[in-house]
C-alpha cells in the first residue's frame, strides 16, 4: 500500500506538471489521439453499420465478426503496423482504428436492428420514406445502443494508446514504459492511476449521454430494461 | 518461414506458457461469476449494484491494471499471479452479465413445475436453472475466452513469459515476421479453446444444437427446445 502513497507523492509533485513528460501535456495527448481514434473510426463505421441494420443484412456476420476480432492481440497489431509502416503517430493510430472499428459498427448495427419491427412497419404504413424511418424512428430508438458501441469503442482506445506507448509516442502510457526499464514503480503507477480515472470518467461521460439520449416515451417503459450497454459489455475489448 | 522452424521449441514453450496462463482465468470467470449471478438475477437491487461494479470494474483499462495489481495484492511485480487476477477479474465482470441473462432465460414457469414436483432450491438450481442457462453461459464463456487468450499477451510487457514475448523482442528486433508469428499462434490458441469449450457444450448440453449457439444474449433460447 505505500506504494499508492509514492505514486500519489509523485502526481504531486510539481515537478511533474511542467513540460512534456508533465502531466498536463500526457492527459491532454492521450485525449487528443483518443478522440481522434474514435472520431476516424466512428466516422467510417458508423453509417455503414446504421445502413446494415436499417436493410437488416449482415445478421449472421456483423456481431460474431466483431466479436470474433477480439481474438487479435491489441499488442501485436500496434508493434506489426509500427514495424510495417514506420515510425511516428500514423501506424499506431491506423491499428488503433482498426481496433476501434468493430465496437462502433456491431453497436450501430444492433442498436438500428433492435428496434422494434412492428414500429418500423408502423412508421412505413404512415407513409413515412425509408429515409424518415430511419432519421425519426431507427435513429431515436436505438441511439443509446449505436452511442454503446462508441462508448466501448473509446474505452478499448484509451487503454490501448496506453500500450502503444511501447512505441515513441506520447499519451499517458509514457509514464509506464518510461518507468519500466528504471525501476520507478512510482511514476508507472501514478500513469497507470491516471488513465484508469480518465477510463471511468470517460466511461461515465458516456454513460450519461446514452441515458440523455433515451426518447422520453421510451424512458416511462424501459425501467427494467437492459438496453443501457448490454451490447457495449459483450463487445469491449481490454 | 525458417524463423519458425529453428526457433519452434520457444514457440511452443511460450504457447504452453500462454495456455497455463489463459486457463485459470476463464475457469474461475465461469465458476465465480454464478453466485453473483445469480444474485444479480434475483434481487433488482443486487442487479443494480452487481451489474455497477462489473461494468466498472470492466472499464479498467487492462495495462494499468496489471501495473496497479501488485500493489493491491502486495506481490512482486514480476510474478505471474498478478497476471491471472487481473484477467480472472475481467473475466468475472464480463460474465456477471451474461449469467444474470442466462438465469433470467429459464421460464418462470419451468422453475415453478420444479419445486411443484418437490426439487428443492438448491437442487433444481444444479439440475433445472444452470442447465437451461447453459447456452447463454456457454456462449458469454466462449468470448471471455477468446479475450483472455488475447490480453493474456499484455503480460509480456511486465515481464510474464507469454506469446506476447514476440511482440516485444520482434519490435526490438525489426523483425515482423517474429510479431505475426506471435499473432498467429496466439489467434490458435483462442480458436482451440474456442473449440474445447463448444465441445464441452455438445458434452455437456446434448439436447441444445450448438451449431445455433445463441451469442447474443438471453433472446429465444427456450423457444428451440
Amino acid at each position: 500500500m505505500s506504494e499508492i502513497l509514492l505514486a500519489l507523492g509523485w502526481i504531486a509533485n510539481p515537478v511533474n506538471w511542467v513540460g512534456v513528460a508533465g502531466i498536463p501535456n500526457r492527459v491532454g495527448e492521450h485525449l487528443s489521439y483518443s478522440s481522434v481514434t474514435v472520431l476516424i473510426a466512428a466516422v467510417i463505421a458508423m453509417p455503414l453499420g446504421v445502413v446494415l441494420g436499417h436493410t437488416r443484412r449482415g445478421k449472421f456476420w456483423v456481431v460474431p465478426v466483431a466479436g470474433a476480432l477480439r481474438a487479435l492481440p491489441t499488442l501485436g497489431l500496434v508493434t506489426l503496423l509500427a514495424l510495417l509502416l514506420g515510425i511516428g503517430i500514423v501506424p499506431p493510430l491506423i491499428a488503433l482504428i482498426v481496433l476501434a472499428i468493430p465496437p462502433v459498427l456491431a453497436g450501430a448495427y444492433s442498436g438500428i436492428e433492435s428496434v422494434d419491427r412492428h414500429t418500423v412497419d408502423a412508421a412505413r404504413s404512415l407513409g413515412m420514406t425509408e429515409w424518415q424511418v430511419l432519421t425519426r424512428v431507427e435513429l431515436p430508438l436505438g441511439l443509446p445502443l449505436v452511442i454503446g458501441g462508441v462508448r466501448s469503442a473509446a474505452l478499448q482506445v484509451i487503454a490501448t494508446w496506453t500500450i502503444a506507448a511501447i512505441l515513441p509516442v506520447g499519451g499517458l502510457g509514457r509514464y509506464i514504459f518510461d518507468g519500466l526499464p528504471v525501476q520507478n514503480y512510482a511514476e508507472m503507477l501514478a500513469g497507470s492511476m491516471l488513465v484508469i480515472v480518465l477510463a471511468l470518467v470517460a466511461d461515465g461521460v458516456f454513460a450519461l449521454v446514452q441515458k440523455g439520449v433515451i426518447p422520453r416515451g421510451v424512458v416511462a417503459r424501459q425501467s427494467a430494461s437492459s438496453s443501457d450497454g448490454g451490447t457495449r459489455r459483450r463487445l469491449h475489448a481490454d | 518461414m525458417n524463423w519458425v522452424w529453428t526457433n519452434f521449441g520457444l514457440i511452443w514453450e511460450l504457447t504452453l506458457d500462454h495456455v497455463v496462463l489463459s486457463a485459470p482465468p476463464i475457469i474461475a470467470g465461469l465458476i465465480l461469476s454464478l453466485p453473483f449471478g445469480w444474485l444479480a438475477n434475483r434481487f433488482r437491487l443486487s442487479r443494480g449494484i452487481l451489474l455497477g461494479i462489473a461494468g466498472l470494474l470492466y472499464a479498467i483499462p487492462s495495462l494499468p491494471f496489471l501495473v496497479a495489481v501488485p500493489t493491491l495484492l502486495g506481490t512482486k511485480i514480476l510474478n505471474p499471479v498478478n497476471l491471472v487476477v487481473a484477467l480472472t477479474v475481467y473475466a468475472v465482470a464480463l460474465m456477471v452479465r451474461t449469467t444474470a441473462d442466462g438465469f433470467a432465460s429459464v421460464e418462470p414457469d419451468v422453475t415453478k413445475s420444479a419445486t411443484a414436483i418437490g426439487y428443492s432450491r438448491w437442487w433444481r438450481f444444479w439440475s433445472v436453472e444452470l442447465p437451461l442457462a447453459g447456452p447463454v453461459l456457454l456462449a458469454g464463456l466462449r468470448v471471455v475466452s477468446v479475450s483472455t487468450v488475447s490480453l493474456v499477451t499484455i503480460g509480456s510487457i511486465v515481464g510474464v513469459n507469454t506469446l506476447g514475448y514476440f511482440f516485444l523482442n520482434g519490435l526490438q528486433r525489426n523483425f515482423p515476421t517474429e510479431i505475426v508469428v506471435g499473432i498467429v499462434a496466439t489467434v490458435l490458441v483462442a480458436l482451440v479453446f474456442d473449440a474445447v469449450l463448444v465441445l464441452a457444450g455438445r458434452v455437456l448440453m446434448p439436447w441444445t444444437a450448438v451449431e445455433r449457439a445463441p451469442r447474443r444474449g438471453a433472446a429465444s433460447i427456450m423457444g428451440s427446445s
